[in-house]
């Protein structure tokens, strides 16, 4: 199976990342190619078993419901490149 | 053309849990923004989140309400989109292995009449943040308290029919939860919110039409006008030839219209797939069962005890049951009273109409239910009659203190000393020896008309005071002459 170089930047754009045209042809290429693996791995016959949603043959641990943490505003705020009135500032978003 | 509406709704519930769903920050409205927030909720590299045990406990509650089947084995997926109040790009949610699957509720429509609303599934997933779009410098302010909040969506099957309907089910999910103690129900601030998604057929045809969904639509009234507006915009555009456009619209109280957010073009994509940060969640029948054990009691099964218990009709049974706040205060006051009746036509109708002028939850009502029945008891024991409690009712709302003070203070006793009424009636009938003279000469069909004349006379003269079951029989003896 293969895809063609409009999937390979539709993939992008969802992902949020800048292809060059040489790029898109890379991807297109390599992504083809795992493809090509699951293609071959979808002939194995899987009737009757259980999609796997984690390899761990273990179950989720729970926490108990406390609060555990404190304020740490002023110190997540030092890692943003810009803040104000408390807020996280990021480029204008309309929806 | 005659058409008909199909609406199936998404309900966001918050849950009312003290921590988050996947880290130990306070969960909380109005908080300063970004105080409630965690390495885990900004989504910050090697972060990992754990599961809160109480919103799963919450969860399994609400599935044993709705009848429903519980996921033994539950898993979390990520539903992966990119918006700036969402820093790990992707929500925490569930897919195909939902904590509560197939159920149903019953809904009482106004009609009396009952509908089966099926319910899809229910499923446990994070909230995000908010975004504040006021000028700051040009860009956007973005608030993460919010972020990674518990939140149970209940997704219904396109099972309605009406706004009304609609409404009707939204408002029992209300009482459930709120029943449960699962959820504050506060609509105003965002902790129950209500996606809409929508279609027309014509009748008689099985197919479904292309729908729309208006999104988090935050009040009752809302859901109905939002619902009543786009079925006209739609039933405008079929009738006309055109056709609709799948895509998710807003809805503007102010302006009351819907209006489109995002056309099909960017029609979402969210590539779910499990979370590798969280195992599935496994339960044993034991946990599940011991929850419905200890499951308290839900609104049908008030509203049915209320009848038995107490002989009230069907009507005022689920009225008072409708909330856990009013069915409190009816069972509080009455414990004081002991007349349910009496009790049930003052919480519905004074208590109800003070409550809504005033726009006030029952929560805050001025009058306790202590003090409430405490009026109550002043009426049953004919110390005052309907129409003086009505104004003791009013002075007790406006703190002026309990019904005794108030009945003590205004001198409101009513007149039961019968020897008292004789003399307050034989000075109105001197008074009207004109009237009196009619009344003796009409038939008695006329007399009991005309009676009411002298009635109100009385009270004029005693202010209200006179105790009308005592006044009517010594009148009618007295008019004998």
């Amino acid at each position: 199976m293969s895809i063609d170089k409009q999937d390979v930047q539709k993939i992008a754009h969802l992902a949020r990342l800048a292809l060059t045209e040489a790029d898109a042809d890379q991807y297109q290429h390599s992504l083809s190619s795992v493809l090509s693996l699951v293609e071959q791995m979808q002939s194995v016959n899987t009737d009757g078993v259980e999609p796997l949603s984690n390899p761990l043959e273990m179950t989720q641990r729970l926490r108990e419901d406390t609060v555990t943490e404190e304020n740490r505003r002023d110190a997540f705020l030092a890692n943003a490149p810009q803040a104000e009135a408390g807020l996280f500032l990021v480029p204008k978003v309309i929806d | 053309m005659n058409w008909e509406v199909v609406i199936g709704l998404e309900i966001h519930t918050q849950l009312s849990t003290k921590s988050k769903l996947f880290s130990g920050a306070a969960v909380g409205f109005g908080a300063e923004p970004n105080t409630q927030t965690t390495l885990v909720d900004l989504g910050m590299p090697g972060a990992l989140p754990v599961f809160n045990k109480e919103a799963l406990r919450m969860a399994v509650m609400f599935g044993h309400a709705i009848n429903a089947e519980i996921g033994m084995t539950s898993v979390f997926a990520r539903k992966n989109y990119f918006y700036p109040d969402l820093p790990k790009g992707y929500q925490t949610s569930q897919m195909d292995h939902p904590i509560v699957g197939k159920g149903y509720l019953d809904v009482m429509l106004e009609d009396g009449t009952t509908s089966r609303v099926g319910i899809t599934r229910a499923h446990l997933e994070e909230d995000a943040g908010k975004s504040l779009h006021e000028d700051f410098q040009g860009m956007t302010g973005i608030d993460l308290n919010r972020s990674s909040t518990p939140l149970l969506e209940i997704v219904s099957e396109p099972d309605i029919r009406s706004a009304k309907e609609a409404v009707a089910y939204v408002k029992m999910i209300h009482s459930i939860v709120t029943y449960l103690g699962i959820c504050d129900g506060n609509m105003a601030e965002g902790s129950m919110r209500c996606d809409i998604n929508l279609s027309l057929r014509p009748k008689g045809q099985k197919e479904y039409g292309t729908r729309t969904e208006i999104k988090n639509v935050n009040s009752f009234r809302f859901i109905e006008k939002a619902i009543y507006t786009e079925i006209e915009r739609q039933a405008d555009i079929l009738e006309d030839g055109g056709r609709i456009i799948q895509e998710t619209r807003l809805y503007d109280p102010e302006k009351n219209e819907t209006r489109s957010m995002r056309s099909k073009e960017d029609a979402n994509d969210y590539r779910y797939f499990p979370c590798p940060d969280l195992l599935p969640v496994v339960l044993t029948q034991e946990y599940v069962d011991n929850i419905k054990a200890n499951l308290p009691e839900l609104p049908s099964q008030k509203a049915a005890r209320f009848q038995s218990d107490y002989a009230l009709s069907e009507y005022d049974a689920n009225v008072l049951s409708s909330s856990r706040a009013m069915a409190d205060f009816f069972e509080n006051a009455n414990g004081v009273v002991k007349d349910p009746k009496l009790t049930a036509n003052w919480v519905m109708g004074e208590l109800s109409k003070l409550l809504n002028q005033e726009q006030l939850d029952i929560n805050n009502s001025p009058v306790s239910a202590q003090a409430f029945g405490e009026l109550l008891v002043r009426i049953k024991d004919d110390t005052i009659n309907g129409k003086t409690a009505k104004d003791v009712f009013q002075a007790m709302w406006d703190g002026e203190g309990s019904a005794d003070d108030i009945i003590d203070a205004k001198g409101l006793k009513q007149v039961t000393d019968t020897g008292a009424i004789e003399t307050m009636i034989q000075t109105i009938l001197d008074a009207n020896a004109a009237q009196v003279e009619q009344y003796r000469a009409a038939d008695e069909d006329k007399q009991k008309k005309m009676i009411g004349f002298f009635v109100g006379q009385v009270m004029k003269a005693s202010q209200g005071k006179a105790n009308p079951g005592l006044v009517n029989p010594i009148l009618v003896k007295m008019l004998k002459g």
